[in-house]
């Protein structure tokens, strides 16, 4: 059965206004903007079939190399909607403009996309990684039979949540289940605190968490969201596709902060650290830091499936309800770099 | 550093390792220009306090495909093997253009933290910078590595992006690495399945380097 917050991020969608560049209207008048609603943890080459019908009759002759822009930025196909959505509009736009592409492919800056297939591959891929990082190995991603591993990905395809949460347990990524389900099911917030389990030696437990944290930085201070600058290209934001060791210690909750600081530690409050290299001094604030030493960057938004988070949300509790089906986070991350 | 048992590294035995490999590759390959380490300090305005974190990187190697054998004949032992019928028809014009090109290629080799073991990156291009798509690297390859490719379900090649570089690259994929290096460390040393840190790259690229048509010298196995 799944929980509520899963069936939220399920059915989430991106309303999408979808305009056909310029340069490949070969019609009169130019067609009308497409509108198509996006699933968050689907991927826009899905959407095409939905799209094309559209266009097909304005277009230049030519074979189609389908892409997607956002005020001129290349999309990346591999990363679901929603993440793309949450990274690039710092304040949501909707419907989200966006334009699509037949021909041209910028294929220095993106990865070739032969449609479905491509993007199931994709899929797979990231599940086998992730089942690496759970459970040591991909193999029950391997010995997946070939209709099981067809009917989860048209699970996902769909937004078929019922039918991912029959086959999913298939992919024994028990490890997670096991180990947040139980706690958060048993446990309101107040002994969660306090009810970290530890093993018979009295170590602390650990497990693996797959995380992709995305990376925006912005060089100048800003007020609000809506003023945050337009992105040039993809060098301006940081992609970290590293496990986050999710630890389990007696009297504490492993949080958001916990997690997000692993990956960024020089982005988080008093105990973030820069090289010892840079020698830089930076401020915060304007105000330099009482000992003199360099001063850090400043973590201006997190966001998970649309979601502001609170950094003191328990880790566990956003592992088991904001992940997307290939058993990913996606955390998208918006900081203020130093002032040099 | 301990040595290794379970065929995986960490991020501080990535750094080591890689510096060892580099070592290595200057004393006994001089015939190549040496691999580079590209710390990843401040990359796109993140400060790493990670100091150790960083990929090797060997660029603008040229390759002669007609080194291994004349074009003629790899086409005629390789083509049926790994090329579909449909895409076989343009393979003749193919050949004219690796015969007409020089090729460049860049290699890196990145840690991957998911998989916790050494990714091979390339990307072939042309001297005009055009870039190489795969059919074509393919024939550029040695014709033992197509056969490896074929053979081992474990070792293929994927367009990915660059971890560090927001950029497609290929790759061979990671995920049957851990298990081939413990085969690895067993068959070297007798009896006991540990491998020393310092000597994990210069293994593992004794296998991954063939696939793309480099080899390592003996004594870097030392």
């Amino acid at each position: 059965m799944a929980n509520e917050a899963v069936k939220f991020v399920w059915e989430g969608a991106i309303p999408l206004q979808i305009h056909l560049h310029k340069s490949e209207v070969a019609s009169h008048p130019a067609p009308p903007p497409a509108l198509v609603l996006a699933p968050r943890i689907g991927y826009l080459p899905l959407l095409v079939s939905l799209i094309k019908p559209y266009f097909k009759d304005s277009l230049p002759p030519g074979e189609d190399s389908i892409w997607f822009d956002y005020k001129g930025f290349p999309l990346k196909w591999y990363i679901p909607t929603g993440v793309l959505f949450d990274l690039l509009c710092a304040e949501p736009e909707r419907p989200w403009n966006l334009t699509i592409h037949f021909r041209g492919y910028p294929s220095n800056i993106l990865i070739p996309c032969e449609g479905e297939d491509s993007v199931k591959w994709n899929f797979v891929n990231s599940l086998k990684e992730a089942a690496y990082i759970i459970n040591g190995n991909c193999k029950n991603v391997m010995n997946m039979s070939q209709s099981d591993q067809e009917d989860l990905w048209t699970s996902v395809m769909n937004g078929d949540l019922d039918a991912y949460t029959r086959l999913s347990p298939k992919l024994k990524m028990g490890t997670i289940e096991d180990e947040f389900s139980r706690k958060t099911s048993l446990s309101s917030p107040q002994s969660r605190q306090g009810g970290a389990e530890m093993d018979v030696a009295g170590q602390v437990k650990t497990a693996r968490i797959p995380v992709r944290l995305y990376v925006r930085s912005i060089n100048q201070d800003f007020e609000n969201l809506e003023d945050t600058p337009e992105i040039d290209t993809w060098d301006e934001i940081s992609y970290l596709n590293r496990p986050v060791e999710f630890l389990r210690e007696e009297g504490k909750c492993f949080t958001l902060r916990d997690a997000v600081e692993s990956l960024l530690p020089e982005y988080i409050g008093d105990r973030a650290q820069t090289s010892e290299e840079e020698g830089e001094k930076r401020t915060k604030d304007g105000s330099e830091e009482k000992d003199g030493s360099p001063m850090t960057g400043e973590i201006k938004l997190v966001r998970i499936q649309g979601i502001e988070m609170k950094l003191e949300t328990p880790f566990s509790w956003v592992v088991n309800n904001l992940m997307n089906p290939e058993f990913y986070l996606h955390i998208s991350v918006l900081v203020r770099t130093p002032q040099r | 550093m301990d040595p290794i048992s379970d065929g995986r590294l960490t991020l501080e035995g990535f750094s080591v390792a890689a510096r060892a490999f580099a070592d290595k590759w200057k004393r006994h390959n001089q015939s190549f220009p040496p691999w580079s380490w590209v710390p990843l300090i401040n990359r796109t305005l993140l400060v790493s306090n990670k100091q150790e974190e960083g990929y090797l990187s060997l660029e603008k190697i040229f390759i002669l495909s007609s080194l291994e054998e004349s074009p003629e004949e790899e086409s005629l032992d390789v083509t049926p093997d790994f090329l579909d019928k449909e895409e076989s028809i343009d393979h003749t014009i193919l050949v004219q253009n690796v015969e007409n090109e020089a090729h460049y290629y860049d290699f890196h080799i990145v840690y991957s933290a998911s998989y916790g073991v050494p990714v091979l990156y390339f990307r072939g291009y042309c001297s005009d910078g055009k870039p190489l798509s795969l059919d074509v690297i393919k024939k550029d390859l040695p014709s033992s590595s197509v056969s490896l490719l074929l053979e081992s379900k474990w070792t293929f090649i994927t367009q990915e992006e660059h971890p560090y570089l927001n950029r497609p690259w290929f790759k061979l994929h990671p995920c049957g690495t851990e298990e081939w290096i413990k085969l690895l460390s067993q068959r070297s040393s007798s009896g006991g399945c540990q491998m020393p840190v310092e000597l994990y790259l210069v293994s593992w690229f004794s296998v991954v380097g063939q696939v793309v048509g480099l080899r390592i010298t003996l004594e870097m196995l030392n």
